[in-house]
């Protein structure tokens, strides 16, 4: 029960942070910063990566979070990148 | 037994580290001198924190290679190949895969023996966000790919709504059942029903929404993804998961209430009410009549102008308008003329989504204006041409106080001198909402494709 207690207090706290580093972000960079926060969130791929495998059912699901984790995380970063490239000045 | 203890204290170090370093990348995303470093940081974050993860590992390797190579794969063409003009549906798309991926781990955690009742209910709350993450991102990105023309008020649309109220229920219920099947009889495969419903449900919470209002939805499905990822990593154990999930929820959740707010209006009035129910307005029957103008005339008047305003909107992004539109702001600046372009937060069908195409098109972010930076001097304005945006520059929203979009800050572009509306036919936008602009004394419309429209007025000038 204490590590979930300790963890409740790393999310809350996460979410204030959160809440203060983007508060005030110019509207330039809105899409990027989306974009780039869909990346972050393929950090299942960690949590898929944890999963243990016994028996062909939960292989599968672990497979299946793994590829799809993994399409997140590869396609939100090169977007992201794409994206800002065309940011840069002239 | 010595060994894996010193594995997991290396994995929290690096974990902590990572987690820095997502803060970091984040924050240094925010500002446009490093925001190219700051992906790459976090790019660098996600590659430690996976890396590190793999020193434990109970999964077949196998299965993990053909997973992240695949989707590795995937992810890469559809990133490379995707159109700048198709980067709504691909966010989209992307955040739904991520929100399958969490609701995949809650499952097969679900599978597991010997759940505690706190990790079953975050099994459940894991299951319910990441499946309505996921569903929901991909109605998203059939409407916004326009393969999906279901709207409000459809049979369909409605049944799947209905899906969405049962799910609440049932997932009080899936989350109280280890207590309830003491007492009585367990519904045998309640688990399986848990699961379609929290699709369906999924499908029923997007499907009403439409249109204007989609900026509003991606980043809230953006930030759901995030919240699901943090729960995955209370129900894991791992603090990783943790921060770039609640990261990622707090950061969508800020840009959700920044476009409600850019409408002035509330998220849940955007999620559940649309503008469909608000008091039906007549009141301005009597509309006078409209100017249409041709290219000619257009290019006369503008070869004339000394300050210029371009409006764009979702229109500019279907017609793929942005590059001309380019060509004719260095044609006038080159004819002595100043440029600026007014972005509105909502224009377009993200959050920056004119930002992006006009970037694309290599038009510098100097001349982006917001609406606060125009609107005082708008007067001085000689031409403000609006390409394919409506809503945004209704002057209802300002004036008359039954419409719809009444309070919605616009580009008040109804008080430069002149007004050249481009649009293809006088439907009306996004919220049905009739637009006095078009009838005003100083609007000249012009009608026809916005990609020709301007065509012809950058050959004129060449000429």
């Amino acid at each position: 029960m204490e590590i979930y207690i300790l963890l409740g207090f790393v999310l809350l706290l996460s979410i204030f942070l959160g809440l203060e580093l983007i508060a005030k972000v110019p509207s330039t960079l809105h899409t990027p910063l989306m974009s780039g926060a869909n990346a972050i969130s393929g950090i299942a791929l960690v949590g898929a990566l944890m999963l243990s495998s016994a028996g062909q059912m939960q292989d599968i699901l672990a497979f299946g979070a793994i590829l799809f984790a993994s399409i997140n995380v590869f396609g939100g970063y090169l977007v992201t990148n794409r994206m800002l490239s065309m940011f840069k000045k002239k | 037994m010595e060994n894996l203890a010193n594995i997991q204290v290396i994995q929290n170090i690096v974990y902590i580290v990572s987690s820095v370093m997502f803060i970091l990348g984040i924050k240094m995303l925010g500002k446009e001198a490093t925001a190219v470093k700051g992906n790459y940081l976090s790019a660098l974050a996600m590659f430690f924190a996976v890396g590190i993860t793999c020193l434990s590992l109970e999964i077949d390797l196998k299965i993990i290679l053909a997973g992240v190579l695949l989707g590795g794969l995937i992810g890469s063409l559809i990133a490379i190949k995707v159109k700048m003009t198709a980067i709504p549906e691909m966010v989209a798309l992307f955040n739904g895969f991520g929100g399958l991926a969490t609701f995949l781990i809650a499952w097969s955690q679900f599978n597991e023996p010997s759940n505690s009742m706190l990790q079953h209910v975050l099994i459940m709350l894991t299951i319910y966000i990441g499946g309505i993450t996921f569903s929901g991102s991909l109605i998203a990105y059939g409407k916004l790919s326009e393969k999906l023309r279901l709207g409000k008020g459809s049979m369909i649309t409605n049944i799947f709504i209905s899906f969405f109220y049962l799910s609440m229920p049932a997932l009080i219920y899936v989350i109280a059942e280890p207590s309830i099947s003491q007492f009585i009889p367990q519904v045998p495969s309640y688990f399986s029903i848990f699961l379609v419903l929290t699709l369906a449900a999924g499908i029923g919470f997007v499907m009403p929404i439409g249109g204007g209002d989609m900026p509003v939805v991606i980043s809230l499905l953006n930030s759901l993804s995030g919240i699901a990822a943090a729960f995955a990593g209370l129900l894991l154990l791992n603090n990783v998961l943790i921060v770039a999930g609640s990261l990622v929820g707090a950061s969508g959740l800020i840009l959700t209430i920044i476009m409600a707010k850019a409408m002035n209006r509330t998220i849940t009035n955007i999620l559940f009410v649309g503008y469909a129910s608000s008091s039906q307005s007549t009141t301005s029957e009597e509309q006078g009549e409209v100017k249409p103008i041709t290219s000619d005339d257009a290019y006369l008047i503008l070869e004339n102008a000394s300050s210029v305003l371009v409006v764009p909107g979702y229109g500019m992004a279907v017609a793929q308008a942005q590059h001309v539109v380019r060509e004719m702001g260095e044609l006038l600046e080159e004819n002595g003329t100043e440029v600026k372009y007014g972005i509105h937060p909502v224009a377009g069908r993200m959050p920056g989504h004119m930002n992006v195409l006009l970037a694309e098109a290599n038009v510098s972010y100097d001349l982006l204006a917001e609406p606060d930076d125009v609107n005082p001097s708008m007067d001085t304005i000689d031409v403000a041409i609006v390409i394919g945006a409506n809503d945004v520059v209704n002057p209802s929203a300002t004036e008359e106080e039954g419409s719809p979009i009444y309070g919605m800050p616009i580009i008040e572009v109804h008080n430069a001198k002149t007004v050249f509306v481009l649009k293809r036919s006088m439907s009306s936008g996004f919220a049905g909402v009739q637009n006095p602009l078009f009838f005003r004394e100083n609007t000249r419309m012009l009608f026809g494709d916005a990609k020709e429209s301007i065509g012809q007025i950058v050959a004129e000038f060449k000429d």
